[in-house]
């Protein structure tokens, strides 16, 4: 079995669980190597992370462009990495930077490459990756027919589980080509304090039916309640009730969690390409005729002002 | 010189129909209702708003497509770019999009430009690689994702909000930007514009001029492999019910049945 390569994707210093779950993946394809870019004194601890989830080498890099440039030095360092590793395969994490990342990281190593996958299997020739296309209303399975299989894949697309290897780390020095734009400042996002939106089991999301920036009162007592992330459809962000970093859709964060509840949210096309795939999807909404309820595990027809703050009375008591 | 900015748009089916494969596991790009992709508009957009700022800057819209593409084209014309480029050849035809990137590459460098603007994603495919390969191709710097965009001289200055930090971002011309849908509004064309767009030149190039193989692109030509499509299930109808004072219990009945409580 070859070395499936994972790019593993952290931040403040802790490796993200969709790092995890592509070292669950790889280890069905072959034998799992975590890289590690741009970790400072982290990359120690995120290396002995990666190797209790299955990496038997770690390759680190490091260096001050990782964070002065974007993506190229990413790019350097993955594409150097993978030919001198003769990589069967590169996985990375569907992100914006992850899939811009593992692009042109393909197209160096002359392969094809695949985004947006939400599964990922052994095939007769090669992996084989599953997409959920056009909001979800097709599965299509596909692979990388020439040179190395370069893959994305969506956060949840599996359960991550450990399995102890030596995560020997291995320092790499990377020759950085240039050509990329400059990052001449970085302000990183404040944390809510709720799980992130894409990597959370539970994710409540209010639309415009919420109403007003103070009625997403009820949606976060509801998230707070159940543990979950909070999201917003674009109308209730383009209206400034809550912030874009939460909009869940096409053109916001794609999420597959295990339940999904929608408050308020009429469930357009553009809605549903960043929803479709959650697990149990829950809707209420007081217009019956909601398109959401075509979706859905369970629907509540009624006012969302009356049956969240029901429901978050009763997920506490029921939590005790 | 004037500032030559070139914008790359697509033309995808609408996603509002009836979205889906033709029999050799390619999009259905002719049984079905298609149009310019609307975070393309974006695209236009922010190139329109950085060429009237400049003064003396020429808008060309660029894309690979068949026959109908050129609905996409007018579109963008009639908002208000100046001329247009159609890569349009039977052999392109289910291309992935390292291919597509071959061909738009080779397309830019005829057309000359200083200023590559993409949208975030198309609207169909919704990779979002595409031009991130652009630049790789064309050895240039990539100032994606933007969600805020200015020139000032010949350097690019643009806000991307990232996954876990908002970065501000420079580069010198010439670059491939790409904006997203938080980038402003984009103008709806006037009775003028289209209008004009009628009379603005659309410069027709085959695989030929480009100095393509047929072999290199298509379905052939591709780097992935499509092995299987289904429909997904319809999800079985759930359960819905009217609240009648009870409704968020109801609710918490059944997320305890479902073990998330
Ligand atoms: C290119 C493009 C990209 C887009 N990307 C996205 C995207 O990423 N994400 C996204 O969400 N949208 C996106 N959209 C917008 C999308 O088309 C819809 O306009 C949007 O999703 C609607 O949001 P909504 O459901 O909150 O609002 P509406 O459609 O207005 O629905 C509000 C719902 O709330 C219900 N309601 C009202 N009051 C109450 C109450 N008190 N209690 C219960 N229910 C109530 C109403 O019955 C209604 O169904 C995009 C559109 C385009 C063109
Ligand atoms: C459902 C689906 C899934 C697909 N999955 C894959 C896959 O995993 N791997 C693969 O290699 N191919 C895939 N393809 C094919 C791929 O979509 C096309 O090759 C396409 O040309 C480029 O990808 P995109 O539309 O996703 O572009 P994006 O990368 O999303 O496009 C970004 C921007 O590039 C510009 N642009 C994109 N296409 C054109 C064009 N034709 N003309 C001018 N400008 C353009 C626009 O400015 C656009 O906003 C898929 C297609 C579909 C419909």
């Amino acid at each position: 079995m070859g070395e499936i390569l994972v790019l593993v994707d952290h931040a403040d210093g802790v490796v993200r669980k969709p790092a995890l779950e592509l070292l669950t993946l790889a280890r069905r394809i072959g034998e799992p190597s975590a890289v590690v870019l741009g970790a400072g004194s982290a990359a120690a601890d995120i290396a002995a992370k990666a190797g209790e989830f299955g990496a038997a080498k770690v390759y680190v890099a490091d260096g001050a462009e990782f964070a002065d440039q974007l993506v190229v030095p990413k790019v350097d360092a993955l594409t150097q990495i993978a030919k001198t590793a003769g990589a069967a395969a590169v996985l990375v994490t569907s992100s914006g930077e992850g899939k811009e990342v593992a692009a042109r990281v393909a197209l160096r190593l002359g392969s094809g490459i695949i985004t947006d996958a939400v599964d990922l299997e052994a095939g007769d020739s090669g992996p084989v990756a599953t997409q959920s296309v056009f909001a979800a209303s097709f599965q299509v399975k596909s692979k990388v027919s020439h040179g190395t299989s370069v893959i994305t894949l969506k956060p949840n697309s599996t359960s991550p589980e450990a399995a102890p290897a030596a995560g020997a780390v291995e320092n790499v020095t990377v020759e950085f080509t240039g050509k990329a734009a400059k990052v001449v400042a970085r302000t990183p996002r404040v944390s809510s304090g709720r799980p992130e939106l894409t990597e959370a089991a539970i994710v409540v999301s209010g639309g415009r039916g919420v109403g007003a920036a103070e009625g997403f009162g009820v949606v976060e007592e509801l998230a707070d309640s159940l543990g979950a992330a909070v999201g917003a459809s674009r109308a209730a962000v383009d209206a400034g009730w809550y912030p874009h970093s939460n909009q869940v859709g096409q053109t916001g964060k794609q999420v597959s969690p295990q339940l999904y509840i929608a408050a308020g949210i009429s469930g357009a096309i553009q809605h549903r390409a960043g929803m479709q795939t959650s697990k149990t999807i829950i809707a209420i909404n007081k217009d019956e005729e909601a398109p959401i309820f075509e979706l859905v595990d369970y629907g509540v027809v009624g006012d969302l002002f009356t049956v969240l703050p029901q429901l978050t009375a009763e997920v506490k008591a029921r939590k005790g | 010189m004037s500032l030559r900015i070139v914008v790359c748009v697509k033309y995808v089916p609408d996603a509002t129909g009836d979205r889906r494969f033709a029999d050799d596991t390619t999009t259905d790009r002719e049984g079905v209702d298609g149009l310019l992709s609307e975070l393309d508009e974006y695209g236009v957009e922010q190139a329109l708003r950085i060429a009237e700022a400049h003064g003396d800057a020429e808008v060309t819209v660029l894309t690979v497509g068949p026959d109908d593409a050129k609905d996409a084209l007018r579109k963008a014309l009639s908002m208000g770019a100046d001329k247009a480029v159609h890569v349009n050849d039977e052999d392109i035809h289910g291309t992935d999009v390292i291919g597509t990137s071959a061909i738009i590459a080779k397309a830019l460098e005829k057309t000359g430009f200083d200023l590559v603007v993409c949208g975030m994603a198309s609207t169909d495919g919704t990779m979002g690689v595409l031009p991130a390969l652009l630049a790789e191709r064309l050895g240039l710097p990539q100032v994606t994702l933007l969600s805020e965009v200015s020139l000032e001289g010949t350097t690019v200055k643009g806000r991307r909000d990232g996954d876990a930090a908002t970065e501000q971002l420079e580069a010198e011309l010439p670059a491939v930007i790409s904006v997203t849908d938080q980038s402003g509004e984009a103008r709806y064309p006037s009775f003028k514009g289209i209008m004009a767009a009628k009379k603005k030149k659309v410069d027709e190039y085959d695989l030929d001029d480009l100095g393509i193989e047929a072999d290199e692109v298509g379905l052939g030509g591709s780097w992935t492999a499509v092995e299987a499509i289904a429909a997904r299930p319809a999800r079985t109808a759930g359960t819905i019910v009217k609240d009648e004072g009870e409704g968020g219990k109801q609710l918490a009945a059944y997320l305890a049945e479902q073990k998330f409580i």
